[in-house]
């Protein structure tokens, strides 16, 4: 699987789908799984990175989520983008259907 | 059409049922992913990138109105209002939620359908020609056969844990539409000189990570003993089969490393054995139990010409033109067979509305004997349409944006759902399908080009057939980035071949430019009557490569 957990990335944040549905979600500081990748905890280096994790996989963790990992993302200013095309593709939908998926109901708020 | 039995109906249900617990207790924490993961891909439900998906079988590609109806009611209820057609004439959802899956899979067994062997190492959907029973120059309907070796795989005890999935499939014609040689085992249904009917069997074909043409294991085998001698070719599979490396589990790599000669020995030694017992011979009544189910629609003794037919033709250019795309010879006089292309211009391949799918089921309905089939293409097809009816199916189809007259051109292309859906890819295959057929949207140049296949996968798995696309394309990943492989000169008909890679993988900028190079290499050394296969055959790959990489 294309997954991009790249080794020497600095900034990494945690992924999963949930249970119920499959919808993609993110960890976050709160220690909470968010919909929105803009919500997410973003960690900066690779101990950081490993600490996220464990906290996003208690005990009960599959209860709620399927498969949390740690994936890539670079700074873009002021905020954070996920770095692969994969990653990127997850946080707002299929590109050949922009009325679906994260990308669709940020444009209906 | 096969209907179920009483027994078909339990079964469905006590599956439906057994799931909802196993559900239940996923979702309640008592089974974890790992013990559960396996129950679900038995029952066709995959996680994707955004959702889970959920594959319904359409077993060899048939389908009744009230089935295609009930396609569209899902996809309305319980996903985005769409569907995606498959390569292996099922239907994929991309967006349900796990906790309504059982509640779905209700409602499909009330129309006799389910999403038994989608997936898992079991022997999948038998799949088979789409123009079954409509096309003249059949043996027999294929799908007899289809159906008697459905029942006698769905649950075999010996075939639920394959060392990996098993793929059937079935034609009864010269040429190939199910692409047969490109399955684990291959069936073509003929007669021997006697008129009795037999089957010829093709083993160890596939595609994925190491692409095989299927070997011939044997040029007849009479009807009664065609189970005995699969039965055998499994046998030796399981026993034999690589459980050890998941890449080297498939028979197409057990009949290369054994070798042809040796697996044919094995088979027969093993098909001798069972047939001694006669345990799976397969009497007569079953074979006559089942045939009728797939016996002719009452067609009415028509004249092979219609005016009504012909007059639309003259005037109508549009009607014309999809005639000369679309429409195909039926056996019976009067009748035609009516192709669906389900690959507008710019638009996703094999994926259809709600809206279309009800469209679809009321015309079956009206004008096609009840029927649809599902093309491994990709692609819908009405098999039983009067030639006087033929101009007002194209009206219905027209005004749903399914009268595209593009089958078998350059953008008739198959596509897997690629990085944008699925949660293997490397790169995306959709858009580039989109990007090509917006490129080649002219569709007298797409005529004048002639047929052309272009086959895309996301990865190597190869959902997307790219290894016998006459150009297929692969989506391969260079850290994080997205590049596209070419190879050139497969086929998945009756001259089925593996394709060839040209060299280095182009960029998503690139590739479409470096696919019209490809197009044009060909159109400037065709000779009279050539199609782009022809012309690769004879020149070969050296001129394609000089024009693409200099
Ligand atoms: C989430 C979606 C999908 C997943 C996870 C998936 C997974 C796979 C995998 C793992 C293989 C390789 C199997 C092997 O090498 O033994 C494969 C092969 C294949 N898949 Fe899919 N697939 C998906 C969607 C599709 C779709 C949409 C189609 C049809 C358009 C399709 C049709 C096929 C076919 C025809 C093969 C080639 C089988 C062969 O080796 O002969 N799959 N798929
Ligand atoms: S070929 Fe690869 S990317 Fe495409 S659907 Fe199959 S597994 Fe997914």
């Amino acid at each position: 699987m294309a997954q991009h957990a790249a080794k020497r990335a600095r900034f990494q944040a945690v992924t999963a789908n949930r249970l119920s549905d499959g919808e993609v979600v993110y960890f976050s500081p709160d220690n909470r799984w968010v919909e929105a990748f803009a919500m997410a905890e973003v960690a900066d280096g690779a101990e950081a990175a490993e600490t996220l994790l464990a906290r996003a996989m208690p005990a009960d963790f599959e209860a709620h989520v399927l498969e949390p990992y740690l994936f890539e993302v670079l700074e873009d200013g002021q905020a954070y983008k996920p770095a692969s095309v994969r990653e990127t593709i997850r946080a707002a939908g299929p590109t050949v259907r922009l009325d679906l998926g994260k990308q669709a109901e940020a444009k209906a708020e | 059409m096969y209907r179920y039995d009483e027994f078909d109906h339990k079964l469905v249900a006590d599956r439906v049922n057994q799931f909802r617990g196993q559900v239940e207790r996923r979702v309640s924490g008592a089974l974890s992913e790992d013990q559960f993961k396996p129950l679900r891909l038995m029952n066709g439900v995959y996680l994707q990138l955004h959702a889970y998906m959920l594959r319904v079988a359409i077993p060899y590609g048939t389908l009744r109105s009230e089935q295609m109806r009930m396609l569209a009611h899902i996809a309305r209820k319980y996903d985005r209002g769409y569907g995606h057609f498959t390569t292996r004439q099922n239907i994929q959802y991309n967006w349900p939620a796990l906790d309504e899956i059982p509640d779905l899979l209700d409602e499909l067994a009330c129309v006799e359908m389910h999403a038994i062997q989608t997936s898992g190492n079991c022997i999948r959907n038998v799949t088979s020609d789409q123009y079954a029973g409509a096309i003249e120059g059949e043996a027999e309907d294929p799908r007899i056969v289809s159906e008697i070796i459905r029942q006698w795989s769905t649950f075999h005890p010996e075939f639920t844990y394959l060392p990996r999935k098993f793929k059937i499939a079935v034609t009864a014609h010269k040429n190939d539409r199910a692409a047969i040689k490109l399955h684990d085992i291959g069936i073509v249904v003929k007669q021997n000189d006697a008129g009795e009917i037999g089957y010829e069997v093709h083993v160890g074909g596939g595609q994925g990570r190491t692409p095989f043409v299927a070997k011939k294991m044997t040029d007849f085998v009479p009807k009664a003993k065609l189970l005995a001698y699969l039965e055998a070719v499994m046998r030796v599979y399981n026993m034999l089969g690589r459980r050890d490396n998941s890449y080297k589990a498939r028979i197409k790599i057990l009949v290369h490393e054994t070798g042809e000669e040796e697996m044919r020995r094995m088979v027969e030694e093993e098909f001798a054995k069972i047939d001694a017992s006669e345990m799976l011979t397969v009497p007569q009544e079953e074979i006559d139990r089942i045939s009728a189910y797939f016996a002719p629609p009452a067609f009415e003794t028509l004249p092979a010409d219609s005016q009504a037919f012909s007059q639309a033709q003259a005037d109508d250019a549009d009607f014309a033109r999809f005639v000369r795309a679309n429409v195909v010879a039926h056996k019976q006089d009067g009748y035609a067979i009516v192709n669906i292309s389900l690959k507008p211009i710019g638009g996703v391949p094999g994926d259809a509305t709600d809206a279309q799918m009800d469209v679809i089921a009321d015309l079956a309905e009206r004008f096609s004997h009840d029927e649809v089939r599902v093309t491994h293409e990709q692609n819908l097809v009405l098999p039983h349409v009067k030639l006087d009816d033929v101009k007002t199916v194209y009206d219905a189809l027209a005004a749903h944006e399914l009268a595209t007259a593009n089958l078998g051109l350059i953008s008739d292309q198959i596509a897997c759902p690629g990085l944008d859906y699925c949660n293997l890819a490397n790169a995306r295959s959709i858009p580039l399908a989109q990007e090509i057929s917006e490129r080649f949207s002219d569709l007298d140049r797409q005529y004048d080009i002639g047929e052309l296949k272009i086959k895309i996968s996301g990865c190597i798995n190869a959902c997307g057939h790219h290894h016998v696309g006459h150009i297929g394309i692969l989506g391969v990943d260079k850290k994080g980035t997205e590049f596209y492989q070419i190879s050139l000169g497969g086929a998945a008909d009756e001259n089925a071949a593996i394709g060839q890679i040209t060299g280095r993988a182009f960029t998503e900028e690139d590739i479409v430019d470096a696919i019209e190079t490809v197009v044009t290499t060909y159109t400037d050394l065709r000779a009279d009557g050539e199609r782009f296969i022809d012309t690769y055959n004879r020149v070969g790959m050296a001129p394609f490569k000089e024009r693409l990489y200099d």
